[in-house]
């Protein structure tokens, strides 16, 4: 009676190989004795049960009133506080959990404790009679004959194609549920407008920030300027052109040809929305100067151009072009050379086409 | 005998005024028919089988509590200052979406009640289906004839998934709109067909302002609708097939053994939607959920620390978090042919739910074809005598879990003090080693628990009573078991390797070799039930013990 593997390759790792060859099994017993509740038997103990459901039954009626008192009688008037509303909430959950509580522990408890408790054993049917399957073919078989439309083949034909059809016109309808993208993603509202150059301006006050508010190390949330004068549109525009300013030591920022004049005193302007899937950048790491996405924590080191060093992200933050206009404000020298946020199909093109 | 006779026959005629009604009733719809046939129907019983119940009845809750709130709240994305009694958002410009939701909160009476409700019984809706699911899945209850209720059961995983999350996101709040966000960053991945698929879901750019009304269609008619075909289908064939039952004694694939629809299986179910309605409310009562008002209405420019989608969603939100966007110098989104492929989104966005499903759905065709098992199945196994159907699903629980905690990767850092980035190390080793493991340790521990069943049914169950026999050695007394509990371990099924056979041309196919081998994979490792046999052998054994011992029943 060997309990464990023998360890040849054909039984590798089987844990038992006794019985395996006998036929022979445990005959079923069959269901077992029932067994008598004390309520069965006791009419103290039936009697004691039904005492308990009444009481369940009763603990609902108690659950209801609380509802309604709660309801009722704590009003929630204009000098209401959260602690009133928190009162009243729990008071309206601590009725309805009674209510309903009370009915069903005390319909469950009848249920287990005097209702008849016999396991009951039924047969179960074939869910397809064979002789069904027979009728059911040849009833198919007299419609499909009935039809003709095996004979004529120029009625089922036609009629293939126009159904095939006719659902062309409910998609088309749909076709209108959102204007063609063009190239809205590849443009944000810091493009300078009539040859003025956008201010940068604060999250969400929208005063414009003057260079020397910048001091080494501090962080700004940067709107451009007149984005909370929009009306229409104004949460696309601010979903793209949101821009966090930071001001590191000029020698810790390693712009690469090109990019030289993009800050200005060690002022870098990047932009908040993710290159994953669009979050806000909303993290920075002062000491270690990177930015964090709070979502997925892609991590983007401003020292190297916010090039990503952890994360799901794959491209770099795309970096705002600002300089000093002559009352000291920043402005934006021009709009992003790439599309912000997350990447499209299209988006290389874009970019191409911005830089052409 | 004519016709005119037998209808004269004495027509029956109810003596109460409601018996007139309900026979009035009876004779126009054929009711009696129905109480025939499904009125002592046979229920079987058992704990594990709740959670299907649960589903249904948190469904029922959430038309009930969904339907109050539709009356107060307002899905337009309209702007509006908040002039509600919350007095941190006075003057607040926020959508009317956001407002409305303020108001549900605040100066509905009874509506923060109904919206915890409404949020506490979606998520046990979600938790419900996917427990349930497990069950079944873990039971083999998927198996012939109940595939394609299983298929439906899974579309039903889906749909309570996709009710979620349009309802999540409806309020407008800041931490479903970056939620959203993120669902837009998926979509504008999707080559070709990406970026218009984002402009037509959210009506223009993000985050425009049609997306709120949209979704609100989709949530209270669309979805719910299928989610309710789907229940009904999904009854229907139960009651097609007629609920399995687990093994046991009188119990087998040609019966039903159980508890009459009425009164008591009855009187059991329909208590059990009250149950399950007072824990929401106590749930809705003391706990919050969702303190939208916390959050503030949604802003593209912040977002706040610890953002975690409700957990059904965090799977997802996990696998995109463990995905790496650039791999020593490989960067995962790159150009080709001048279009951007974005495999950083692209690939834990679809891949890992779409292996999950697949599988899912396909798994009980895949264990048909390799187990060649085409009997009907109402007794279900336990897990453990069907270990390797049991280590795959422990894998593949493994897998969504690993992917669900990386949804929390940052909670994790914070809350047990360590570095955020190792913790995404950790689970990205854990996201392929994880199932390895659990599929190993769980057929280990499957296997040892089915050798425990065959020593307790050879041997008896332990009593704990120490007896020293007269030359000195000390035996722990086994009680051996009645026929009922003992049949309760012995008797189930042990499949063994089915080897490649030809096919009627004489031929073993590639496909056919393929097969064996992995039935010889499913089977290999298995622990016959015990037989008469060698409970026979067994008592041989003892008479042994007893003669030297003088003791009626011992065992070791």
């Amino acid at each position: 009676m060997g309990n464990h593997s023998d360890g040849s390759p054909n039984h590798s790792g089987t844990v038992a190989t006794a019985g395996q060859n006998e036929v022979e099994k445990f005959q079923d017993p069959g269901i077992p004795p029932h067994r008598l509740r004390l309520a069965d038997t006791d009419p103290k103990a039936a009697k004691r049960a039904e005492r308990q459901v009444a009481i369940l039954f009763g603990t609902s009626v108690v659950g209801t009133v609380i509802f309604l008192v709660a309801y009722f009688a704590i009003d929630l008037g204009d000098n209401s506080t959260i602690a009133t509303i928190r009162l009243q909430n729990a008071l309206l959950g601590v009725g309805t959990a009674f209510a309903m509580l009370g009915i069903g522990t005390g319909i469950v408890h009848w249920a287990k404790a005097l209702m008849p408790d016999h396991e009951v054993s039924e047969e179960r049917h074939a869910i397809r009679l064979e002789d069904d399957r027979q009728a059911a073919v040849r009833i198919v078989d007299d419609i499909v004959e009935e039809t003709g439309i095996k004979r004529r083949p120029l009625i089922r034909n036609t009629l293939l194609g126009a159904v095939a059809l006719a659902p062309l016109p409910a998609l088309a309808v749909f076709g209108d549920l959102g204007p063609r993208p063009d190239n809205k993603l590849a443009h944000t509202m810091w493009a300078p407008q009539d040859g003025k150059l956008k201010r940068l301006a604060r999250d969400p006050d929208g005063t414009p920030i003057k260079a020397s508010d910048v001091t080494i190390g501090s962080a700004f949330h940067v709107i451009p300027e007149g984005l909370n004068d929009l009306h229409e549109g104004k949460l696309n525009e601010k979903a793209k052109a949101v821009v966090l300013l930071m001001r590191l030591d000029p020698a810790a920022l390693n712009p690469s040809p090109g990019r030289e004049n993009w800050g200005y005193n060690g002022i870098v302007a990047y932009s908040k929305i993710c290159t994953h899937v669009g979050c806000p950048v909303a993290l920075y790491e002062q000491q270690t100067h990177h930015l964090l996405c709070p979502c997925h924590q892609s991590t983007f080191d401003l020292t190297k151009e916010c090039k990503v060093i952890f994360g799901p992200a794959s491209r770099p933050l795309p970096q705002l072009p600002i300089a000093v206009d002559d009352e000291g404000y920043l402005v934006a020298t021009s709009d992003f050379k790439e599309p912000v946020g997350p990447s499209y199909w299209e988006r290389d093109m874009h970019e191409r086409s911005n830089n052409s | 005998m004519s016709a005119a006779t037998t209808a004269e026959a004495p027509a029956y005629t109810a003596n109460t005024k409601v018996g007139r009604i309900t026979d009035f009733v009876d004779e126009r719809v054929g009711g009696s028919g129905i109480l025939r046939e499904f009125g002592r129907k046979v229920f079987p019983d058992h704990w594990s089988f709740m959670f299907g119940e649960v589903a249904l009845y948190s469904f029922v809750i959430l038309l009930l509590s969904g339907t109050f709130l539709t009356f107060f709240f307002d899905p337009s994305m309209a702007e509006t200052h908040y002039n509600g009694s919350y007095i941190p958002l006075k003057n607040v410009e926020m959508s009317v979406a956001y407002s409305s939701s303020l108001d549900i909160s605040f100066d509905v009476r009874g509506g923060l009640f109904m919206r915890q409700v409404h949020h506490w019984a979606a998520l046990l809706f979600v938790a419900s289906v996917a427990v349930h699911m497990l069950r079944v899945f873990f039971t083999g209850a998927f198996r012939k004839p109940r595939e394609l209720n299983w298929v439906v059961g899974g579309v039903l995983l889906i749909l309570a998934m996709a009710a979620g999350f349009t309802g999540y996101s409806l309020p407008d709040d800041l931490l479903s709109g970056n939620g959203l966000r993120i669902i837009d960053g998926v979509i504008k991945s999707i080559p070709v067909i990406g970026t218009y698929t984002s402009f037509f879901l959210f009506g223009g750019e993000f985050p425009g302002t049609m997306i709120i009304g949209r979704l609100y269609t989709l949530h209270i008619l669309l979805v719910p609708a299928l989610i309710l075909l789907m229940i009904v289908l999904h009854l229907f064939m139960v009651v097609v097939h007629k609920h399995t039952q687990y093994p046991g004694p009188g119990r087998n694939d040609g019966n039903v053994v159980g508890y009459p629809l009425g009164p008591v299986y009855a009187a059991k179910a329909g208590g059990f939607f009250f149950i399950v309605f007072g824990v929401i409310a106590l749930m809705a009562g003391f706990f919050t959920i969702n303190p939208i008002w916390n959050y503030g209405p949604y802003d593209p420019s912040p977002v706040s620390a610890g953002t975690q989608p409700d957990w059904y969603i965090g799977w997802v939100d996990g696998a995109l978090r463990l995905m790496p966007g650039v791999l020593g110098d490989f960067h995962f989104e790159y150009v080709i042919f001048g279009y951007v492929l974005t495999l950083n989104v692209l690939l834990p966005a679809l891949v890992p739910a779409g292996l999950v499903f697949t599988v899912l759905f396909m798994y009980p065709w895949i264990e048909r074809w390799i187990t060649k098992d085409n009997r009907e199945h109402h007794v279900l196994d336990r897990p453990r005598n069907a270990p390797t159907r049991t280590a795959i699903g422990m894998a593949g629980f493994t897998f969504y879990c690993v992917m669900w905690a990386a949804a929390s990767s940052d909670l994790i850092a914070t809350h047990f003090h360590v570095a955020l980035n190792d913790v995404t190390y950790w689970l990205r080793a854990l996201f392929f080693l994880g199932p390895i493991i659990a599929f190993v340790v769980t057929k280990r521990v499957a296997l040892a628990l089915q050798r425990k069943d065959r020593e307790i049914a050879l041997h008896g169950r332990e009593t704990g009573r120490i007896v020293r026999l007269p030359h000195g050695e000390f035996i722990e007394v086994h009680a051996p078991l009645d026929e009922y509990k003992r049949y309760r371990l012995v008797g189930f099924e042990s499949p063994v390797p089915l080897p490649a056979v030809p096919n009627e041309h004489g031929i073993v196919t590639r496909k056919e070799k393929r097969r064996a081998k992995l039935s010889q994979w499913f089977f290999e490792d298995r622990v016959a039930p015990a037989t008469p046999a060698e409970l026979e052998a067994s008592h041989g054994h003892h008479e042994a013990v007893e003669a030297g011992a003088g003791q009626r029943t011992l065992s070791h």
